[in-house]
């Protein structure tokens, strides 16, 4: 099949799968939630509540959607679209399994091999502040707005700090490439032995932007009822709630694929290219993944929430000096 | 990624001046029509990237990376500029309650 | 495919035209967020790839997220200026199509018609990050001054001031 034709399919299949993942995370978080909290999980559509996540789903498309006298009705359409936008955009650069070598032709497991690929994340995580900013505005509705705020300016002071680590990690591996920077892990070196000060700085900063586990402030009904979301109901509040959980696999994703290896494992790496390399190595960087996810489930429902100013004093004045710090000792140890 | 050099060299750069003109003078446009401060600020940044623009089609053409360096420091020059910028507004829009630049007469006589 | 060129352009004047006449600041700064989107892709078709996705994190990602900020701060929802005459667009007008004019005739005798001697690899990350760390050093440094003053400096604008307790005149 031609380049072309591989690649359409390749999108599809990969929008496919955030789709999916996302919604089995779903699941997977109340049945985690339940075991921490010492009950069973939703356990009555179908065996185990494995169909759960469909019945979400079918709930939120038949409930009644109605748009309140807003200050903008296009805004207020457009905001949840910006977001789930950019929540798949950023699942173009991530190498999800080695090269697939078929007759002589090879195919490329990644969507779009940029030789910036980083930055590209990086781009694309800085427009996700402009989902949460328009819909919060155009609900007329103050506590929305607070929340929208609040949540935009969570966003971009813990960017910075993200930004930093990715630094030192792009020093050490000399390339903007997500699949170089995979393809230098093999065998043992996992990145996050050069780098264990960086992961902790970037996974702090992958939970702050995802608005999740300790720092959903933005949107516990506690405080601000609803936050962002309040004035949302039906498939608009579905495609919020939904994309948080693709931002969720995204982000499981880039660090395994950043700090653990992608697809990378010792023994794995040494088989010739073949499609049992490609399935293997899909396999691990899935359960990377997964496992990843399981960590985001596991600290949302055991941490307590960050209040407003000790979210933005930890962003600002202990994250980036750590941060700075991780990218002068890298320096040193490549220097000498 | 590979072809697209090629594009650039179907393109002559006086169609990239074009361009940049064109758009240079639509912030123009902007900056003398409206009476909305932050609206006139938005049609600044946007001659600021018509420059941008210009000089990276220049530097693309010539292979020479001087061009896109120069750029780099305008976008950190204008986001310095617009952060201390937004401030003052924010403090004018306090003292004068409004930010139509006809009433920012404080200073007249 | 050397037609994407226009219509990118075509786009870009149509996207920047709209932030000059909307009626509602927020989608002043929308329509500008997507003039930025655009321009990055003519940064692209340039084949300055770094310049592009700095482009959308500065400007799309960071300055316009200031400007939305300000506007939702100042609760500007509506534009209340009244179109009160003819004068101003008129010559606005007119002096835009002098300076037109001014620009077309110094391009008319400029020589821009260059030959092509780009390389491909002049927009890659490593040849800027040469050139950045090479000839323009001392530059660098000095922006990196430019934004500490820039954040004193905001700092500084906007902190309360204190009442300096008044001396009562004993009369």
């Amino acid at each position: 099949m031609s380049e072309l034709t591989f690649k359409i399919i390749f999108i599809v299949a990969v929008f496919g799968i955030s789709l999916f993942v996302a919604m089995y995370t779903t699941y997977a978080e109340r049945k985690l939630a339940a075991f921490l909290q010492d009950r069973l999980g939703p356990n009555r559509a179908g065996p185990f509540g494995i169909l759960q996540p469909l019945a979400d789903g079918v709930k939120l498309f038949f409930k009644e959607e109605f748009i309140p006298r807003v200050s903008d009705r296009l805004l207020f359409i457009a905001g949840p679209a910006i977001f789930m936008c950019t929540a798949l955009m950023t699942s173009a650069v991530i190498p999800f399994a080695p090269d697939l070598e078929i007759n002589g032709t090879t195919y490329a497991m990644q969507a779009a091999d940029l030789n910036v690929g980083i930055l590209y994340l990086f781009g694309v995580v800085s427009l996700g502040v402009y989902g949460i900013l328009v819909g919060g505005w155009a609900s007329n509705n103050k506590f929305s707005l607070l929340g929208a705020i609040r949540a935009a300016s969570q966003n971009i002071s813990y960017e910075l700090a993200m930004g930093l680590s990715i630094v030192s990690l792009v020093m050490v591996s000399s390339s903007l490439s997500l699949r170089d920077i995979v393809d230098q892990q093999s065998g043992w070196a996992w990145n996050i032995l050069y780098q264990p000060l960086g992961f902790l700085i970037f996974i702090v900063c992958a939970f702050a932007e995802t608005n999740r586990a300790p720092f959903d402030l933005p949107e516990c009904e506690t405080e601000l009822i609803g936050g962002y979301h309040t004035e949302f109901s039906s498939m608009k509040l579905g495609l919020y709630l939904f994309a948080e959980y693709i931002h969720v696999f995204i982000s499981s994703a880039v660090l395994a694929s950043l700090y653990f290896g992608g697809y990378q494992f010792p023994f794995v790496s040494d088989l010739d290219p073949g499609p049992v390399k490609t399935l293997l190595g899909g396999l691990v960087m899935f359960a990377k993944t997964g496992f990843f996810i399981f960590l985001f489930i596991w600290i949302r429902w055991t941490l307590p929430r960050f209040r407003y100013d000790q979210l933005m004093n930890l962003g600002w004045k202990v994250l980036i000096p750590l941060a700075v710090l991780n990218v002068l000792i890298t320096a040193l140890f490549i220097l000498f | 990624m590979n072809n697209l050099p090629e594009i650039i060299r179907t393109i002559p750069l006086s169609h990239y001046v074009a361009l940049s003109s064109a758009l240079f003078l639509i912030g123009l446009l902007g900056v003398l029509i409206r009476k909305n401060i932050i609206i006139v600020f938005m049609c600044i940044e946007i001659m600021l990237n018509a420059v941008n623009l210009l000089m990276v089609a220049g530097a693309s053409y010539r292979g020479d990376g001087t061009g896109q360096v120069m750029v780099l420091f305008t976008m950190a020059v204008a986001a310095a500029e617009v952060s201390v910028g937004l401030a003052i507004i924010v403090m004018i829009y306090k003292n004068l309650k409004t930010t139509n630049i006809d009433l920012f007469d404080q200073m007249k006589g | 495919m050397d037609k994407i060129f226009y219509v990118l352009a075509a786009l870009t004047l149509i996207t920047a035209f709209m932030v000059v006449i909307s009626r509602h600041p927020i989608r002043s700064v929308l329509f500008l967020v997507a003039t930025f989107f655009l321009i990055s892709a003519q940064y692209i078709l340039l084949n300055a790839q770094f310049l592009a996705l700095v482009n959308i994190i500065v400007y799309a990602g960071a300055i316009m997220v200031l400007f939305l900020f300000v506007i939702m701060f100042l609760n500007l929802s509506r534009d209340l200026e009244r179109f009160s005459s003819w004068m101003p667009i008129a010559a606005a007008g007119i002096s835009i199509g002098g300076i037109g004019l001014l620009l077309l005739s110094a391009f008319r005798v400029a020589q821009t018609n260059v030959e092509y001697t780009g390389n491909p690899e002049a927009g890659l990350v490593e040849q800027i990050g040469e050139v950045l760390y090479r000839d323009f050093l001392f530059p660098m440094e000095v922006c990196s001054v430019l934004f500490l003053v820039a954040m004193i400096g905001i700092v500084l604008l906007n902190r309360k001031e204190r009442e300096l307790p008044s001396k009562i005149p004993l009369s």
